[in-house]
């Protein structure tokens, strides 16, 4: 039987198959964490335009007030997410490596938990542009990992239209627990942001797309569901990079995106299961994101657990809460396989961080050695965009960016980092990739600004 | 193999053919008319299509000017960019165009830009020597690690892991992808794993701006001789905390020097080139740090009198995040 599924319309055909390591935490209940003694909101936590900020140095914040503004339609606001007093607005690292500016807030020591900040709204009675208004006041993003504003995926181009909202709980990296223990706890959120997405894009039905190695999660959204016959769950089966989302509706609905486009394009629109929670639980109260849940795992940390967090609380405090090992030796930002490793602890936790991994120094293997490629295929044989990154790998080596582009679909690539992981040779393909489409922007913003 | 039977293949394969033995050598079935037939349409074909050729020759003719050629030979050939053209062979066609002085090639002896110019009768023009300069003194000896990369040893590639393993975000990462990428040799890493640009060697064709991923350098004309060796904006004690010969903003070069011609922007002293004729030595002397450098013609870049002195000559240890334990 097992060989028939391999065949069936249900399967992702190619991506690899990695050990889960989810056991460590998969079972514990969100749990929230203490407020940090600082805590640094970053204006630039989502991909787009940073946000402006509003508030002055020493000024009172409360906790759900806004403190910056969108600068434009790409983008987002902030909000406070403790009760306290502006420390002072100054740079922050990232978990890029550079400095950003931030608003650093010092909480009250008897600050509440409580938001009391909004008013309650009647989503029922909103139309679709004014609930994609309403979206972007709370200031939600894609909260899988990407931190796309969400407004922005609810706004349909002129023309297109939505026929399936896709709901993607998959969650096929390594470790994360963060999306799985939402479904369990909170399918309602889940179910009622789904039903707004819906109603923002004026779609007819969605599928909530969940792996099958989370039965719990499926079960409980099928609990909640009840007699809603728009919704359904959908078990998918367990393989990565099944989150991504042409990867999920390839699967789901058997579409392809077309090279370069969006899931529009085929009357889909593919949101996180926590994004959607956040939405359904904030938009109704009219509330902003300040919080979110993260998954604290990895070989190398002594409590590790599903914690809800304080946007902006440094790595280091979330650290000093979980525990580090003797061992750790490196810290990533989301999962093992596209997750960022940081170079400082003082990084705060944005909106976009699905979980911190704590690592021991011989849980991965040394691969510094970087060996010619063999040619053995298998980096063909598992990219799920059908790309070739032994010959894209080749072409990196020589320098020959353009050619990448322009001949060998460079742009296709979301870093999934599949190629990097079967290599035999160790060759780090995707830091090639992201290398050579770092160089291609930069050569094509050189180009526009000496022909301007 | 031997000959084959007779008989084999008896009359079935009547084409003559020198590996068929069976019909008759193909030079006894040819007749002398065959011949003349060929020749005559052979002949004919290159006639037509060699006229052809001669007709679109005289109408299709570009002319180029021969001068070209010889001014291409004389260019080094290194197709490097400096000049602004994409190739000796275009900046070859403005020279003779008169559209550029023949100077602009960077990467040409002196006297291989007089022969051009005596060539063409031109002026041979002069153009400010440009070369490459680093916007960073951080070497291992000064700059502090805060993390350890270990992986693809490039600076491309360290830069996207979290910037790199430097505490200083702006800084030189030092593994040498410029002097890699440079064709003329002129980048040498130093022993602090610093890049170190061989003025006489360089011809300011820009590969090495474009490969930094911190974007550290920039062309200059040699006149450009004050110089800051930094680009980190954070401010004074935070600035020095993660490197000892950072600017930290103290104002001092400013004050010192004619109005206008430094300002402190965003925590980082900025010289305004546009006001180079007014630069001196005076205002590197008070620095702290050693962060504004004077380019002395035969010492290189020379610090102030109060720059602190740096003696270490090893590398700092690499100041690892202390992970909370609890």
């Amino acid at each position: 039987m097992k060989l028939f599924g391999w065949f069936g319309d249900k399967a992702l055909h190619r991506g690899v198959h990695v050990p889960e390591c989810k056991e460590q935490t998969a079972h514990l209940p969100i749990r929230r964490m203490n407020f940090p003694p600082v805590v640094i909101v970053p204006m630039s936590q989502h991909a787009g335009t940073p946000a402006i900020p509003i508030v002055k140095e020493g000024q009172e914040v409360v906790r759900g007030e806004p403190i910056a503004r969108p600068d434009g339609f790409v983008s987002v606001p902030m909000h406070a997410p403790v009760t306290g007093k502006v420390e002072r607005i100054a740079l922050a690292p990232s978990a890029r490596g550079d400095l950003s500016l931030a608003i650093y807030i010092r909480p009250y020591p008897a600050a509440s938990q409580e938001v009391l900040y909004g008013e309650p709204q009647n989503i029922d009675q909103m139309s679709p542009e004014e609930i994609v208004r309403a979206v972007q006041e709370t200031g939600v993003v894609g909260l899988g990992g990407a931190a796309f504003p969400t407004h922005v995926k609810m706004k349909l181009p002129e023309g297109r239209t939505v026929d399936t909202v896709v709901v993607n709980g998959c969650e096929c990296e390594p470790y994360l627990t963060t999306d799985h223990r939402v479904m369990v706890e909170q399918p309602r959120a889940v179910i009622h942001g789904t039903r707004i997405a819906m109603k923002a894009l004026g779609a007819p039905r969605a599928i909530i797309g969940v792996e099958d190695n989370k039965p719990d999660a499926i079960q409980a959204l099928r609990d909640a569901l009840a007699a809603e016959s728009a919704i359904t769950v959908e078990a998918v089966p367990t393989k990565y990079p099944q989150g991504a989302e042409k990867m999920l509706i390839e699967v789901l609905l058997g579409r392809e995106v077309p090279s370069g486009g969006l899931p529009s394009e085929v009357g889909v629109a593919v949101f996180n299961v926590a994004t959607l929670a956040q939405i359904g639980d904030l938009l109704p109260r009219r509330q902003g994101l300040i919080e979110r849940v993260i998954t604290i795992a990895g070989t190398a940390v002594r409590k590790p657990g599903n914690y809800l967090t304080v946007l902006g609380t440094p790595i280091r405090w979330a650290l000093e809460q979980a525990g580090a090992t003797e061992q750790a030796a490196s810290v990533i930002l989301g999962g093992p396989m596209m997750g960022p490793t940081i170079s400082s602890l003082d990084v705060p936790i944005t909106k976009g961080v699905t979980g911190i991994l704590v690592m021991a120094r011989d849980s991965f293997n040394s691969r510094h050695t970087i060996f010619p490629c063999i040619r053995c295929g298998a980096c063909v044989e598992v990219c799920p965009l059908h790309l070739n990154p032994s010959r894209l790998g080749m072409l990196a080596r020589k320098g020959r960016y353009e050619e990448m582009e322009s001949d060998f679909h460079l742009m296709d690539c979301f870093e999934c980092g599949c190629c990097s992981y079967v290599c035999p040779s160790h060759i780090p393909l995707v830091q090639y990739f992201r290398v050579a489409k770092q160089m291609n922007r930069e050569r094509k913003a050189r180009h526009a600004a000496a022909s301007a | 193999m031997g000959p084959p039977e007779p008989g084999y293949l008896p009359q079935l394969c009547p084409i003559p053919h020198p590996g068929n033995r069976v019909g008759k050598p193909i030079w006894q079935e040819l007749t002398v008319a065959d011949l003349v037939l060929a020749s005559a349409i052979m002949g004919a074909l290159g006639v037509t299509l060699g006229g052809i050729l001669a007709v679109a020759y005289r109408r299709l003719y570009v002319f180029e000017d021969p001068r070209i050629d010889q001014v291409e030979a004389m260019l080094p050939n290194a197709n490097c960019g400096a000049c602004g053209s994409p190739g000796c062979r275009a900046f070859a066609e403005k020279v003779v165009k008169g559209e550029v002085e023949p100077a602009r090639c960077t990467v040409s002896t002196r006297a291989a830009i007089v022969q051009i110019a005596n060539y063409l009768g031109v002026s041979a023009g002069s153009q400010e020597k440009r070369v490459a300069r680093l916007a960073c003194a951080g070497g291992a000896n000064v700059a502090l690690n805060h993390a350890r990369y270990t992986g693809w040893q490039t600076c491309r590639g360290a830069a996207l892991v979290a910037g790199g393993g430097k505490a200083c975000s702006w800084g030189c990462l030092g593994f040498g992808d410029c002097a890699r990428v440079c064709q003329f040799d002129a980048i040498r890493m130093n022993e602090h794993l610093l890049p170190v640009v061989d003025e006489a060697k360089c011809t300011a064709c820009g590969d090495c701006v474009e490969i930094c991923p911190k974007q550290l350098f920039s062309i200059h004309p040699v006149s450009h001789r004050l110089w800051v060796a930094c680009r980190n904006l954070l401010h004074g004690e935070a600035a020095e905390a993660v490197c000892e010969v950072a600017c930290t903003a103290c104002g001092r070069c400013a004050a010192d020097a004619p109005p206008g011609l430094i300002q402190i922007v965003h925590n980082l002293a900025v010289v305004d080139y546009s006001r180079n004729s007014l630069a001196s030595r005076a205002p590197i002397e008070r620095c702290p740090t050693g962060a504004i450098v004077w380019f002395d013609e035969h010492q290189g870049p020379v610090k102030g009198a109060e720059a602190k002195k740096i003696t270490r000559k090893s590398a700092l240890p690499v100041a690892v995040a202390d992970f909370p334990r609890n």
